[in-house]
């Protein structure tokens, strides 16, 4: 690590030349992230030109502050002003006010608390279902048995989307998520397939592939009302098959790795069964699933004793941010005595995750349905991690349950 | 640290109670019988985010509520900007704000909350009569933004009632003012007998100007025409500015919430964690069941219709109508 104190063309900037986006970090972030945090409210990374934030007070701030930062230019290191991104934009995550508002109060609506109340017995049997099922077993590995098998049993659905290929849902995902870093050789493992695996989702948002009740209908008879456009459709209903897949799988395993390394969190958890919805958000502050978006500033924007260049990149530490002990005691404790309100993990302001209900809703089920019917969760082998640019995810979480 | 123990919470940046309390920054006549009020927080912290056609609520002592479309402009994110024209035959609010609501003073605000966004077009015909200027003047500045072509019909009794008028002037043709002591009522069968191609229409004012609206666009294709109503809202229960007492049925417990502190506060307090997230009526995380009583909802969330039901409400913002109220916790 080298952190110097000072940076070419500002006084007293920090500067930083490690590399947050090689398996090192990616690995394990947190050394990372405290350096970050210590150094200053903003830091220069030297090895990518952009600048980094990781405490609480200033992501937030950037966050919200769609004025001044925006999402337009793209979320990742490629700065959209210059490069051609790599497959249209995405109207929810990629674009700002004005053009931001139309398909994010579409989407809001859907997605919102009310309109999912409807999925929520169902959601509730699959979830118990799909547990009595693991139980059979014992041991298994968590990510593939609980973690990708429950989204991947109800979210498509809910979009409503056919069977046939959703095995590329997740490694779609991971490529985008991938693709919001530099072009690395985890970007480049990802390329040869992303030209088959884009015209597999993008054919997916077609009227005619959707089932008539889902979220994706739901997207079109919008569009049908002149709420967006029919050109704006079929990308609305793109960024649920984007964002909705990896994020809530990596954000399962993280609380489930939780529960089975804190067995007392459990032992409370099965108490309190109300306590699964502080769970999920816990775990999302502790693991964040999505750890970094960048922005880049609209203006010359004053910020920690420094002034952010209009055009420049920053990249915001939504990791750093929560486990910043200025914000949290004991940051890395699991804690559901906790109140995680506030963190980042979901984002801030007006592009917070607009699927975050969802996520909160299927780990709702999937938790519920576990602490009924296990009375123990332990690890069972060697967790392995799996790398991505953005995503703090799992490749395998091996585990033994021991029935209630 | 045990994981039972109980510890204070550490300071959250902008969370706080004051938050739906904004100070009268700044008042101005716009025209003839209408002022022009800037809000802003009393600290100083940003406000939440709104887009064109979103309202909000004032809730003026004794009770009233009144809705008035924000006319500012949302890239600062600092200051609201809402124009109310005096009502002589209303029932006291706008007097209030006209009479009575002086720079400086603290307002209690609910929303923002918008049942009329602007949709996307490439071309747009804002149609407003008189104070139904409002909603339409950040429409007009977006659809300039976005290269979409629009024009404006503006109707108003005398040139001098006419807000924003002036400044809707650099606008050129595009803008037509139709004051009626000059020219009459707006030619509407001129504008709208002939539906344009891949236009849409927004319409703002008094109820005749809209029910002449919506007859001349009935046979346009549907979803063309966008309209709000200034019309008097049934008059709402009265929001309460005492304590009142909040029930946690499943915890069953009981919190008093006196003015100046949320629910949300108030049954965290009472040592009940409700998640939470903006806590400024967005995001909905803090949505919470309702099971008697009635809600003053203050949130930006739910529509006209939802917050009828009074099903749910959202604990960071929203407060009671009444003394009681039994919550899903």
């Amino acid at each position: 690590m080298n952190l110097s104190a000072t940076s070419p063309g500002h006084d007293d900037l920090p500067s930083s030349d490690v590399d947050p986006f090689g398996h090192e970090v990616l690995e394990d972030p947190h050394p990372f992230h405290a350096e970050l945090r210590e150094s200053g409210p903003v830091v220069r990374l030297t090895g990518y030109d952009v600048y980094a934030m990781g405490r609480h007070e200033q992501v937030h701030a950037a966050l919200t502050d769609w004025q001044n930062f925006e999402s337009g230019a793209g979320v990742g290191l490629s700065n959209f002003r210059r490069e051609k991104p790599w497959r249209p934009p995405s109207l929810l995550l990629e674009a700002d006010p004005p053009r931001h508002d139309a398909p994010r109060a579409v989407l809001a609506r859907i997605l919102g608390p009310r309109a999912l109340r409807r999925l929520r017995d169902a959601w509730f049997a699959d979830a118990a279902a799909l547990t009595e099922q693991v139980l059979r077993t014992g041991e298994f590995d968590a990510v593939t048995s609980l973690a990708e098998a429950f989204p991947l049993r109800v979210f498509p659905d809910a979009v409503g989307i056919p069977e046939d290929g959703r095995e590329n849902l997740l490694p779609y995902g991971d490529h985008l998520f991938n693709a919001f870093g530099p072009p690395n050789d985890l970007v480049r493992q990802g390329n040869p397939r992303i030209a088959e695996l884009s015209a597999w989702v993008d054919a997916r948002c077609r009227p005619g592939m959707l089932d008539d009740d889902g979220f994706g209908a739901h997207i079109w008879r919008a569009a049908a009302r002149g709420d967006i456009t029919e050109a704006q459709a079929p990308l609305v209903v793109r960024s649920l098959l984007s964002a909705g897949v990896d994020t809530t799988v990596h954000g399962l395993a993280a609380v489930l790795h939780a529960f089975a390394t804190h067995p007392e969190q459990w032992r409370r958890l099965r108490r309190d069964p109300s306590l699964a919805r502080v769970a999920f958000d816990e775990a999302v502050r502790l693991e964040s699933p999505v750890q970094t978006f960048f922005r880049t500033a609209v203006t010359d924007v004053p910020i920690g004793g420094t002034v952010v260049e209009e055009g420049s990149k920053v990249l915001l530490f939504l990791g750093a941010a929560n486990r910043d002990p200025r914000r949290w005691e004991h940051p890395d404790t699991f804690d559901l005595a906790r109140d995680p309100s506030g963190h980042v993990g979901f984002g801030m302001g007006i592009h917070q995750c607009v699927g975050q209900h969802v996520a909160r809703l299927e780990s709702e089920a999937l938790l519920t349905a576990l602490a009924e019917r296990v009375e123990r969760i332990e690890i069972a082998g060697p967790v392995v991690r799996h790398h991505n640019n953005t995503l703090r995810a799992w490749r395998s979480l091996p585990v033994r349950v021991h029935p209630a | 640290m045990p994981p039972d123990s109980s510890r204070p919470e550490p300071p959250r940046p902008g969370g706080g109670h004051s938050r739906t309390l904004l100070r009268v920054a700044g008042r101005r006549a716009a025209a003839d019988g209408v002022v022009s009020l800037t809000l802003e927080h009393p600290d100083g912290r940003r406000l939440p985010d709104w887009a064109p056609g979103a309202h909000i609520d004032l809730i003026l002592p004794g009770g009233m509520t009144r809705q008035y479309s924000l006319c500012g402009d949302r890239w600062d994110a600092y200051t609201y900007r809402v124009a109310v024209l005096r009502e002589p035959g209303g029932r006291g609010g706008s007097a209030y704000i006209h009479d009575e609501l002086r720079q400086g003073d603290l307002v209690a605000v609910g929303g923002p909350r918008n049942n009329f966004p602007l949709t996307p077009s490439e071309r747009y015909l804002f149609i407003a009569g008189g104070i139904g200027i409002t909603p339409l003047l950040p429409m007009v500045h977006q659809a300039e933004l976005l290269g979409a072509d629009w024009k404006l019909l503006y109707g108003g009794r005398t040139r001098d009632s006419m807000a924003f008028a002036d400044q809707l002037r650099v606008h050129g043709d595009r803008v037509t003012l139709v004051p009626q002591d000059e020219s009459g009522l707006p030619d509407l069968p001129s504008w709208l007998d002939e539906p344009r191609p891949r236009t849409k229409v927004y319409a703002c004012g008094p109820g005749p100007l809209l029910e002449a609206v919506e007859a001349r666009c009935a046979h346009w294709p549907p979803g063309l025409l966008r309209t709000e109503r200034f019309v008097p809202k049934v008059e709402s229960a009265p929001v309460r500015d005492e304590a009142f007492e909040v029930r946690l049925a499943r915890h069953g417990a009981s919190v008093t919430v006196t003015p100046g502190v949320s629910v949300l506060e108030a049954v965290r307090a009472a040592g009940v964690n409700v998640l939470s997230s903006c806590e400024e009526g967005t995001c909905g995380t803090c949505e919470t069941g309702v099971l008697e009583g009635r809600p003053d909802q203050r949130d930006s969330i739910l529509d006209d219709d939802e917050r009828g039901a009074g099903d749910c409400m959202f604990i960071c913002v929203s407060r009671s109508c009444g003394p009681k109220l039994v919550l899903d916790l």
